[in-house]
């Protein structure tokens, strides 16, 4: 089988960056859960959701393949559209300073004053502490699902790279996870969902035109043309809406200003 | 029950966070998909003009979350 290079890169890159925020997310909670509640409840939980979350892949993924492709693009395309759109506009909200930026150790602290504040903590399986991982593991990891099946089933082959990806993202948040035992805050997460935001219209936006039969010039690379214009339009939009919420100020003037 | 819930809703949520957001997009695609494969345009014009409708929206959209933070702030 010839790899297209030009897909699978992107398709991995965009996989591993998505998944990576998505997972880093969830170790907040998790690690807010295991230090409160208990590790056994809390590595039980996160468990079961990603058995059920790689049960997932496993069956939307192959069956994807006997839908006709030019349906698959519009329609996985669209729905990439619409969840790439709508993160994009919340990376650039946060650029300009309209939303507050994401703080994993701010969100460590909320987790764990709610789960100290549940009380009631029991020997061996604690239900809170099973039930908290497995929610919070199953809600950032159906958006993983999600990214795998929609950049992955569009085309024969981009399976396994952008399940790979997701892989790679997983593992390495696990090794972060294991080594800190505490919220991987060095990981610049306001800057990875911009740039995924970035990724995701790009491949939504070239796969939908695949599907309504729109050639694009240069054929595949196309795609690295359209990863520029979407970063291009980002930036300058957040400019224009950072000047629009406050003028004058940066968006770190804002959220001191806002501590 | 309450985790069924929140992941049925974060599933929807996933696509449609603002309504007015979601059904622009869906109606630019649907319009492009009816009408650019029967213009006779040059072949460069319908992935620009797919791709300029996005940016537009997304602009109008972010601007009018903007605005709209920036009064509620006075």
């Amino acid at each position: 089988m010839i790899i297209n290079w030009a897909h699978v890169a992107p398709t991995i890159v965009a996989a591993f960056l998505a998944s990576l925020v998505e997972f880093v997310e969830a170790l907040t909670v998790v690690l807010a859960v295991g230090t409160v509640r208990g590790w056994r409840g809390a590595l039980g939980g996160t468990g079961i959701a990603l058995l059920l979350l790689a049960l997932l892949v496993a069956m939307l993924g192959p069956a994807i393949v006997h839908i006709p492709q030019e349906i698959v693009q519009l329609g996985l395309g669209s729905l990439l559209l619409l969840f790439g759109m709508r993160w994009l506009r919340k990376a650039i909200l946060r650029v300009a300073g309209v939303l507050p930026l994401h703080d994993e150790e701010d969100a460590y602290a909320k987790e764990s004053a709610a789960l100290r504040a549940l009380g009631n903590f029991s020997q061996g399986w604690d239900r809170v502490a099973v039930a908290t991982s497995f929610k919070i593991t199953m809600v950032e990891g159906i958006e993983v699902v999600f990214i795998v099946i929609a950049m992955g089933g569009i085309r024969r082959g981009l399976l396994l790279p952008a399940s790979l990806g997701a892989l790679a993202a997983l593992i390495l948040v696990i090794i972060l996870g294991a080594a800190l035992h505490k919220p991987v805050a060095m990981i610049p997460e306001n800057m990875l969902k911009f740039m995924v935001g970035v990724l995701l219209c790009s491949f939504g936006t070239f796969w939908v035109g695949e599907g309504m039969g729109i050639a694009w010039p240069g054929q595949d690379l196309a795609l690295a043309a359209l990863i520029a214009g979407f970063l291009v339009a980002a930036l300058a939009v957040a400019r224009l809406c950072r000047k629009r919420a406050s003028p004058g100020e940066t968006p770190f003037t804002s959220q001191r200003r806002r501590a | 029950m309450s985790w069924i819930k929140s992941i049925w809703s974060e599933l929807i949520g996933l696509f449609i966070e603002d309504g007015s957001f979601a059904i622009a997009i869906f109606f630019w695609l649907c319009g492009c998909w009816l009408v650019l494969p029967h213009l006779d345009l040059p072949s460069v014009l319908p992935p620009a003009i797919l791709f300029a409708g996005l940016v537009v929206i997304l602009a109008e959209s972010a601007l009018r979350l903007a605005r709209a933070a920036s009064s509620k702030n006075q």
